[in-house]
C-alpha cells in the first residue's frame, strides 16, 4: 500500500518526454521555486526541433529578427559543427521577455527538459526580472513586438531601396554596434504602437533638425571663424550610433530609422554582456537547488538524478590553465561556485568569512541572494563577493603581460597578500570598460570640411586592433564625410591614428535623387 | 498551469532567408568555388552538394577591438607552480595561456570559413553559368523517386546514428592492439615469477622488481581508454533513385594540340549538362569516353579530360570507333544511345565528308540524339559546313558554335522539347 503511494507520487522518469510529463515537472518546479520566493515573469515553454534551435542561435537567440547575411553565416557555421557531431547544441535558449519564453529541444531527454525548465524558466527568468541592469535597459514586455516592427520595417526598406543598400547600411551599423549603447542613461521604453505612431513623425522631425544644423554652413572661408565656432557636440558622446542617427548629415530618414533599430537591439543585449557569470551561475544554482529539493521530497527517481548530476557536472567543469581544454574561466563554474559560496558564508561562516564579509556572514541567505542578484553586475559582483576560500579552490593566479618586458609576470596568487589584488584583477577582466576600447565622438568640424573626429582613450597602453580601419570605413559611409580617429597619448596630447576621407560624393548624390 | 507551445511544425527553415542572404553576398566566391569543384568532379557526379570554403577575412565583421600590445592582465585557474612575482617566458606563438586579449576578442582564426552547399544550391550556381531557363532548371533538378538504403558505416555523423556494435568492436581492436605488447610482457613476467618461485634459491629482490614492473604494466593497460572518439562508427544511409531504363552516353572529344584547357573545361560542362538531361529519364547510364587526334581511343574519364596529345585531327576515326562500340556492346534495342561531340572545329580537310557520311548513313540511325559543339571563336571550318548539311534530314542531330558557356544550352533545347510532359 505505502509502496504504491510513493510510486504514484514520483514524477515520471525515463528518457522519453511527453507534454504531460513536462507539465507535471513544471508544476513541481514552479511550486518549489515559489517556496524559495523566486520572483519571475510568467513562463511560456516552447518545444522546437534542433534545426529551429540552430535558427534561434543564428538570429542572436531571438524568435524574430531582421534578415542579414551575418545571421546566415552564423547558421551555416552552427549547422556544420552540429552535423559533424563536433558540438552539441545548447540545451536551452531563454528570452528575456514577458512572458519569459524558454525553448526546449525535441531531441532532449525528459531529465534535460526538467533541467532546462529549472535553469532557464526559473533561474534566468528570475534574474531577468530582478537584476537592475535588465530592469534599467530592457523592456521585456515590448521586445518581441519591437523586433517584429524592426523586421517588417527593414523588409519594406529593402523593397523600396534595394537589398544592397540596406545590407550595406546594416553592415556599417553592425560594425559600430558595440559603441552604439548608452551606458549611463535610461533609454525610453519601447512599444510597438507608440513606435509605429511616432515613427513617421520622428522621420520628418529628425530630418528637419539635421537640416537646421547644416543650414548654418556658411560658404565664406573658415580661417577667421575657427576660434569662435562653438564646439559640437558640446560634450564627448559615448554612443556613436546614437550620434550618427541624430546628426549624420546625409542619411535619409529610413536610414536613420535602421540605425536606430540596430542601436535598440544592441542596447537590449547590453546587460547580458555584463552579467554572464552572475546570470549563468544564478540559473545553475537554482536548477541545482530546485531539483535537489524535489529529490529530497522523494519526487525524483535515482536514474533522473544520476543523469542530471552527470550533465550538471560536465557543464560546471573548470579545466586548469595548462589543460588542453582550457579556454578561459568557465562562467558557469565560477558563477555557480560563487553563489554556493555566498550561501555557505550566510549559513556557516568561518572566521575568515566574518573578517571579509562582516555584512553577510550569518545573515539570511535568501535575503542576501535577493540583494546580490538585484544590485550587481559581473564586475561588481566579483569585487564584492569573491571569497579567499574560492580563490584557493580555483587556485587563481593573475598574470601580467607587458609588451615592454621580456617575461610575463605573475602579479598575484591565491595567498593572503594576493587576495585583494587577485579579486580586483578578476573583476577588471569582466569590466566592459576595460575589455572594450573607450572611443567617443569628440567633435564635428561643421563650419569646415564637416569631418567627424573620434577620440580613443587607451587603457594600459593598449593600441587598437587592425579591424579599426574597416570600422572607420563603415563610419565614414554612415557619416558621409571624412572621419578621423585620434588617440590620446599618456602626456595628454593627441595623435591622429586613422583618417578616412570620403571622396565619392557622386554616388551618394545619385542615390539621393533616385530615392526621392 | 504552464503554457507549452509546440512549435516543431511551424515554418521550418526560418533561417533560409538569412542563408540566401549569405549566398547572395558571397556569390562571387561561391561561383569560383563551384567552378573549381566542377573541374575536379566526374561528369556523373552532380548529385551531391559541395564544401565551399571562403577566406575568413572576406567575411569578417569588424568592430573596435584592442590590439595585442600594451599591458594585459589575466586571471587563470589551477595554479600549480607559480608564486607571486615569478617571471614566465612568453609562450611561443601566442597560444592558449598567452595573456593577450583572450578575454574579449573572438579568436582571429586564419582558417577558411567552410560550409556545405546543398545539391540544389550547387546545381543552381552551375545552371547560372550556363544561363539555363528556369523551367528547365526545375525539370533538371527534379529528382525521381528515391529509396533509402544502407551503405556501410562512416566515421562521422550525428550521435543518433552511432552504431554501437561497430564502435565497440573498433574500440576492442584498438585496446587489444595498444595493449598487446604490454600484455605479452606481463605474461613473460608471470612465467619468470613462476620460475623464480619454483627455484629454491632466494630471489626476493628480483621478484619484487618483477612484481613492480608487472603492476606498472597493468596500470598502463588499464589506462588505455575504453572508447575513443576515433572508434566511433555511424550508420550510413544513402538514397538511390528507383530504376527506370538504361542509356549510354558517348563523349567524343578532340584532344589534339589546339584544344586547350579552357576549351576542355567548356566541353566538360557540355557533357555534364547532357548527363543531367539523361539522368532525368534514365536510371542507369553508361558513359563511354572517346578521345581522338588522328586515331581514336576509348579511355577512362580521368584520361579523357586530363591527358594531352599533339598532332593532327581525324574526326572520322572517333565516329568509326563509336559505331563499333555501339554495335558491339550497346545494341540500340536495349540501350538508348546518345552522342555528344566537342571539338574546336579543326579537321583534316579530306576527312570531313567522311564524317558526314558516317553520321548520315550509320551512326545517326543508331542514336536517339547526337549533339555537336564547336568551341571556337574563329570562322567555321569544313567540318562545321559538312555537319550543317545534316540538320535538315536528321531531327535527332543538333549542332552549336560555342564562344562562352551561355551558348551551350541551345543545343539541348530540341532534346528537351521532345520529352513529352
Amino acid at each position: 500500500m505505502s509502496d504504491t503511494t510513493v510510486a504514484s507520487k514520483k514524477l515520471p522518469s525515463g528518457a522519453e518526454w511527453t507534454f504531460e510529463a513536462i507539465g507535471q515537472y513544471h508544476e513541481e518546479i514552479a511550486r518549489v521555486a515559489a517556496n524559495y520566493k523566486l520572483d519571475t515573469y510568467p513562463v511560456q515553454v516552447e518545444m522546437i526541433t534542433s534545426e529551429q534551435m540552430m535558427d534561434a542561435y543564428a538570429s542572436v537567440g531571438m524568435p524574430v529578427n531582421y534578415h542579414h547575411w551575418s545571421f546566415g553565416k552564423q547558421f551555416l557555421a552552427t549547422e556544420r559543427r552540429y552535423k559533424r557531431g563536433q558540438m552539441g547544441l545548447a540545451y536551452e535558449i531563454v528570452i528575456n521577455s514577458d512572458p519569459c519564453i524558454a525553448y526546449l529541444m525535441e531531441e532532449n531527454t525528459l531529465t534535460m527538459q526538467a533541467l532546462v525548465i529549472a535553469h532557464a524558466a526559473y533561474g534566468h527568468n528570475a534574474f531577468f526580472k530582478g537584476n537592475y541592469l535588465f530592469r534599467t535597459w530592457t523592456s521585456p514586455d515590448a521586445i518581441v513586438d519591437y523586433l517584429i516592427f524592426a523586421r517588417n520595417y527593414i523588409a519594406q526598406c529593402e523593397q523600396r531601396h534595394g537589398v544592397d543598400a540596406v545590407e550595406e547600411l546594416l553592415d556599417s551599423c553592425h560594425a559600430l554596434m558595440n559603441v552604439g549603447v548608452d551606458r549611463y542613461k535610461r533609454p525610453p521604453k519601447l512599444s510597438l504602437l507608440k513606435e509605429q505612431a511616432r515613427q513617421s513623425e520622428r522621420e520628418t522631425y529628425l530630418q528637419r533638425q539635421v537640416n537646421e544644423l547644416w543650414r548654418t554652413l556658411p560658404t565664406r572661408s573658415t580661417t577667421d571663424t575657427k576660434e569662435e565656432s562653438p564646439r559640437f557636440p558640446p560634450e564627448p558622446q559615448e554612443n556613436i550610433l546614437y550620434f550618427i542617427e541624430k546628426h549624420a548629415p546625409l542619411l535619409e530618414p529610413w536610414q536613420r530609422e535602421i540605425v536606430r533599430i540596430v542601436r535598440k537591439v544592441a542596447q537590449y543585449f547590453f546587460p547580458q554582456r555584463q552579467t554572464q557569470v552572475m546570470n549563468e551561475g544564478w540559473a545553475s544554482f537554482w536548477h541545482y537547488t530546485l531539483l535537489n529539493t524535489l529529490y529530497d521530497e522523494g519526487l525524483l527517481a535515482d536514474s533522473f538524478m544520476l543523469e542530471f548530476l552527470h550533465s550538471h557536472s560536465s557543464v560546471m567543469y573548470q579545466p586548469n590553465y595548462n589543460d588542453p581544454w582550457y579556454n578561459g574561466i568557465n562562467p558557469y563554474a565560477l558563477g555557480f561556485a560563487m553563489w554556493q559560496d555566498i550561501k555557505r558564508i550566510c549559513e556557516s561562516p568561518t572566521d575568515e568569512d566574518r573578517e571579509w564579509f562582516p555584512d553577510i556572514a550569518g545573515s539570511n541567505w535568501q535575503e542576501t541572494f535577493d540583494f546580490a542578484m538585484r544590485n550587481f553586475k559581473d564586475e561588481s559582483f566579483i569585487a564584492q563577493f569573491l571569497s579567499p576560500r574560492l580563490m584557493r579552490a580555483f587556485k587563481l593566479f593573475a598574470v601580467q603581460d607587458d609588451d615592454k618586458k621580456n617575461k610575463l609576470f605573475v602579479s598575484a596568487i591565491h595567498e593572503e597578500r594576493g587576495y585583494r589584488e587577485l579579486r580586483e584583477r578578476l573583476s577588471n577582466q569582466y569590466n566592459l570598460g576595460c575589455r572594450e576600447p573607450n572611443i567617443q565622438v569628440w567633435s564635428v568640424d561643421f563650419r569646415g570640411d564637416r569631418s567627424l573626429t573620434l577620440r580613443y582613450q587607451p587603457y594600459n597602453r593598449r593600441p587598437l586592433g587592425k579591424s579599426v580601419e574597416e570600422v572607420m570605413k563603415h563610419l565614414a559611409r554612415l557619416w558621409g564625410f571624412a572621419v578621423r580617429l585620434e588617440t590620446v597619448e599618456p602626456n595628454g596630447s593627441t595623435t591622429l591614428t586613422y583618417e578616412c576621407r570620403k571622396e565619392k560624393r557622386r554616388g551618394d548624390a545619385k542615390e539621393k535623387t533616385s530615392n526621392d | 498551469m504552464v503554457r507549452i507551445i509546440d512549435r516543431r511544425f511551424d515554418s521550418k527553415k526560418k533561417s533560409t532567408a538569412n542563408r540566401q542572404r549569405f549566398m547572395r553576398r558571397f556569390k562571387r566566391q561561391i561561383r569560383k568555388a563551384v567552378a573549381d569543384a566542377i573541374d575536379g568532379r566526374s561528369i556523373r557526379d552532380l548529385d551531391s552538394g559541395e564544401e565551399i570554403s571562403i577566406p575568413s577575412k572576406d567575411l569578417s565583421e569588424p568592430s573596435f577591438q584592442h590590439g595585442k600590445e600594451g599591458i594585459w592582465e589575466q586571471v587563470f585557474t589551477g595554479n600549480d607552480r607559480f608564486a607571486s612575482g615569478d617571471g614566465i617566458d612568453r609562450p611561443m606563438g601566442g597560444g592558449g595561456s598567452g595573456g593577450g586579449g583572450g578575454a574579449s576578442n573572438e579568436g582571429e582564426s586564419e582558417d577558411d570559413f567552410v560550409f556545405q552547399l546543398s545539391r540544389d544550391e550547387f546545381l543552381d550556381v552551375f545552371f547560372d553559368d550556363l544561363a539555363l531557363p528556369n523551367l528547365v532548371r526545375t525539370e533538371l533538378a527534379k529528382l525521381t523517386e528515391y529509396k533509402t538504403q544502407r551503405a556501410g558505416f562512416t566515421s562521422d555523423g550525428v550521435p543518433t546514428n552511432i552504431n554501437v556494435v561497430r564502435s565497440l568492436r573498433g574500440a576492442i581492436g584498438r585496446r587489444k592492439a595498444l595493449g598487446a605488447p604490454l600484455a605479452a610482457r606481463v605474461r613473460e613476467i608471470d612465467a619468470e615469477i613462476e620460475a623464480l618461485e619454483a627455484d629454491t634459491a632466494d630471489h626476493l629482490d628480483e621478484l619484487a622488481a618483477l612484481r613492480e614492473e608487472r603492476s606498472r604494466l597493468l596500470i598502463r593497460i588499464e589506462a588505455i581508454p575504453f572508447i575513443d572518439r576515433f572508434d566511433l562508427r555511424y550508420n550510413n544511409r544513402i538514397r538511390i533513385p528507383k530504376p527506370i531504363t538504361q542509356a549510354v552516353m558517348f563523349c567524343v572529344m578532340d584532344v589534339s594540340g589546339s584544344m586547350d584547357e579552357q576549351k576542355k573545361a567548356t566541353g566538360k560542362r557540355f557533357f555534364m549538362l547532357l548527363y543531367l538531361f539523361l539522368r532525368r529519364n534514365y536510371e542507369h547510364i553508361d558513359v563511354v569516353f572517346i578521345r581522338h587526334h588522328t586515331i581514336a581511343k576509348e579511355v577512362d574519364e580521368d584520361e579523357f579530360f586530363h591527358s594531352r596529345e599533339s598532332g593532327g585531327t581525324v574526326v572520322s576515326s572517333a565516329l568509326r570507333l563509336m559505331t563499333d562500340i555501339v554495335r558491339d556492346r550497346y545494341p540500340p534495342g536495349a540501350w538508348n544511345v546518345y552522342g555528344a561531340q566537342a571539338s574546336d572545329g579543326d579537321n583534316w580537310d579530306n576527312d570531313s565528308p567522311i564524317c558526314h557520311d558516317i553520321l548520315d548513313q550509320e551512326l545517326l540511325a543508331l542514336c536517339r540524339y547526337f549533339a555537336y559543339i564547336e568551341i571556337t571563336t574563329g570562322e567555321p571550318q569544313n567540318l562545321w559546313r559538312q555537319y550543317e548539311g545534316l540538320t535538315g534530314h536528321h531531327p535527332n542531330f543538333a549542332l552549336q558554335r560555342i564562344e562562352s558557356l551561355e551558348d551551350i544550352y541551345p543545343v539541348f533545347r530540341e532534346l528537351f522539347k521532345k520529352e513529352p510532359g
